[in-house]
């Protein structure tokens, strides 16, 4: 079976973003860029199928600038084995995304298409379930434990409720959460190995895909700041200022 | 705008999340119908989304096809259903998460998702990086896609409508998937995102065993709900569907307790609506203290209990 893993480049997860002042988005100049942290967790469990026997190929794809090969390099350094960029400069939504990504299952045949159940950048969670339906396949959006078994999958998922788990027939698309595993750190060896794999470079055009944007961004603010409180000397004060304020009875 | 709500239900109750929901529904300024897709269950939960004020009618799809809430065969009901209305809205939970972006693919729209608030008929804000940034986005889509963040719209009050109710009926099975089972996590506790009350507690607190000797007393002490970080529930002190923050629940109580928290972004971002937030951190420079109404700069282990005696 053929896994297909798409992977996103972000603002590393430990940066602070800052809004730009003319409030036209997020300042991204020198900064940092990871690959988004639910895709890796996608890619380590692909790694994992990979080495339980149940999967045989592992296709890293992205969609994005340029520099979006070296996301897709990590991918590889961890353990796939070839990989696929989309490249434009536009911001590409995620029905287009889902779009250029059901093209490529069109021609790859994945049997699973794993992925991170949102991007931390824009936040929307909704890709994999996209993709799900433009293929006609189930979805396991996130996933805590994923388990092949013959042509189906069977999926545990976080849910506001607890755990629920389905089971699912292949194709799927199962997207991430972050308790799935712990994703490993490419040996240098294998980020040596990683750059002489094949990364096809594509276009959106090569697939049909038009990504003009449906929603306009009007503006981009900083969120009300929360001004700092004060810091109390012991329980007693922290007890009798919270009956003032009527937080406590 | 008309718009279609999807009620959310759970062992025959409806949450208060479809009340928020239909709350940010009205805001579009039409009139704001209901869908109960369930099983044997649907009936009586027809009757109570029936009676939310400003309902005008109740769809109701009652097929055991239906009753998990699978997004393979409840997506394509609510596409089929959409040639009558402008929008569709669902409350961001996991539930609203895992079907409405289906339904948009359906439909060939560009969901709008986690919405705080509806500044137009087309125009909203979002949260985006964390809720480090808020994004006020147009949709151009013919038909809207909209989940809804449901802590920052009050609840529509749960009595008072006389809607009408009407059956409707789907493709029903779509043969993709099945449902194997759930389970719960049970408390006798107020639920996380709807508690007056929240005690929330950190890596600090060592073990599953500490955690609760820590927490419950102070919680049981205020009626107030549990929360966790995710390094809490990493560590496996408590169950997953107690993370608060941006991959967890988003929370925004009148009382936000933070115990051995450091404060994180991604913690921050599911409480920092928060009414009153007091922090317990022996770590003076913990980043909590920074959005913490009162601080308390101690040892958890000492301070938590004398809270929990002198309240
Ligand atoms: C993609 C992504 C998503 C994430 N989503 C979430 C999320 O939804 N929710 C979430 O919470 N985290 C999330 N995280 C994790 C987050 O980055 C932090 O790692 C996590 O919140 C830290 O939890 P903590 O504050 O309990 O632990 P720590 O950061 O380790 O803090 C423990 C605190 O306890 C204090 N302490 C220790 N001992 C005592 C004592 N005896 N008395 C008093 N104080 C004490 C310390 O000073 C410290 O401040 C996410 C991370 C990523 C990468």
């Amino acid at each position: 079976m053929k896994i297909l893993v798409p992977v996103k480049r972000v603002i590393d997860y430990n940066l602070k973003p800052r809004v730009k002042a003319d409030g036209s988005g997020v300042d991204l100049t020198n900064i940092k860029m990871s690959m988004n942290p639910f895709d890796e967790i996608a890619v380590e469990e692909a790694i994992r199928l990979r080495e339980k026997g149940a999967a045989s190929e592992i296709v890293a794809v992205s969609i994005g600038p340029a520099k979006a090969q070296e996301t897709l390099r990590t991918a590889l350094a961890m353990g796939a084995d070839r990989a696929i960029l989309v490249e434009t400069d536009d911001q590409v939504e995620p029905l287009a995304v889902a779009r250029i990504l059901k093209a490529i299952a069109d021609e790859e045949a994945p049997g699973m298409v794993l992925m991170g159940k949102q991007a931390i950048d824009d936040d929307c969670n909704q890709t994999g379930q996209m993709l799900a339906a433009l293929m006609g396949r189930p979805q396991g959006t996130f996933a805590s434990l994923v388990a092949i078994e013959g042509d189906h999958v069977s999926v545990t998922r976080e849910v506001d409720g607890g755990l629920e788990t389905v089971k699912l027939a292949l194709p799927a698309v199962v997207t991430t959460d972050l308790r799935l595993n712990e994703p490993r750190y490419a040996s240098l060896p294998n980020i040596m190995k990683a750059k002489k794999k094949p990364l096809d470079v594509k276009s959106p055009a090569d697939y049909g895909v038009d990504t003009t944007p449906r929603l306009t961004t009007l503006k981009v603010e900083e969120p009300p700041v929360r001004q700092a409180g004060e810091v109390v000397g012991s329980v007693d004060e922290l007890v009798t200022k919270l009956k003032a304020m009527g937080a406590v009875a | 705008m008309s718009a279609l709500v999807l009620a959310e239900h759970d062992g025959g109750v409806l949450s208060a999340a479809t009340l928020a929901t239909v709350t940010a529904a009205a805001a579009l300024g039409g009139p704001v119908h209901v869908l109960v897709a369930g099983g044997d269950d649907a009936a009586g939960v027809a009757d109570a989304a029936a009676a939310i004020a400003g309902v005008e009618k109740v769809l109701v799809a009652q097929d055991a096809a239906y009753g998990a809430q699978l997004a393979e065969n409840v997506a394509p009901l609510i596409a089929g259903l959409m040639d009558g209305y402008d929008a569709f809205l669902a409350p961001a939970t996991t539930t609203g998460k895992n079907i409405a972006p289906r339904v948009a693919a359906l439909l060939d729209v560009m969901q709008v998702s986690e919405i705080i608030s509806v500044e137009g008929p087309k125009t909203f804000t979002r949260p985006i990086y964390a809720g480090n940034a808020v994004a006020t986005v147009q949709s151009s889509d013919a038909r809207l896609v909209i989940t809804v963040r449901t802590t920052t719209f009050d609840k529509a009050a749960a009595t008072g409508g006389s809607a009408t109710v009407e059956a409707v009926s789907g493709p029903g099975d779509a043969g993709l998937s099945s449902f194997v089972g759930l389970e719960a996590s049970r408390s006798e506790r107020p639920e996380l995102t709807s508690a007056g009350i929240i005690v929330s507690g950190g890596r600090a607190l060592k073990d599953a065993e500490t955690f609760s000797q820590i927490i419950t007393p102070l919680a049981d002490k205020l009626g107030a709900a549990i929360g966790a970080s995710r390094a809490a529930v990493d560590a496996g002190y408590i169950s997953n569907d107690y993370q608060v923050g941006q991959t967890g629940k988003i929370v925004a109580p009148d009382l936000y307790i933070a115990v051995g928290i450091s404060g994180a972004i991604q913690h921050l971002a599911g409480m920092k609506d928060s009414k009153v937030i007091v922090a317990i951190n022996k770590d003076p420079d913990a980043p909590i203290f920074q959005i913490a109404d009162l601080g308390l700069v101690a040892d958890l282990f000492q301070a938590v209990p004398e809270l929990t005696g002198k309240l």
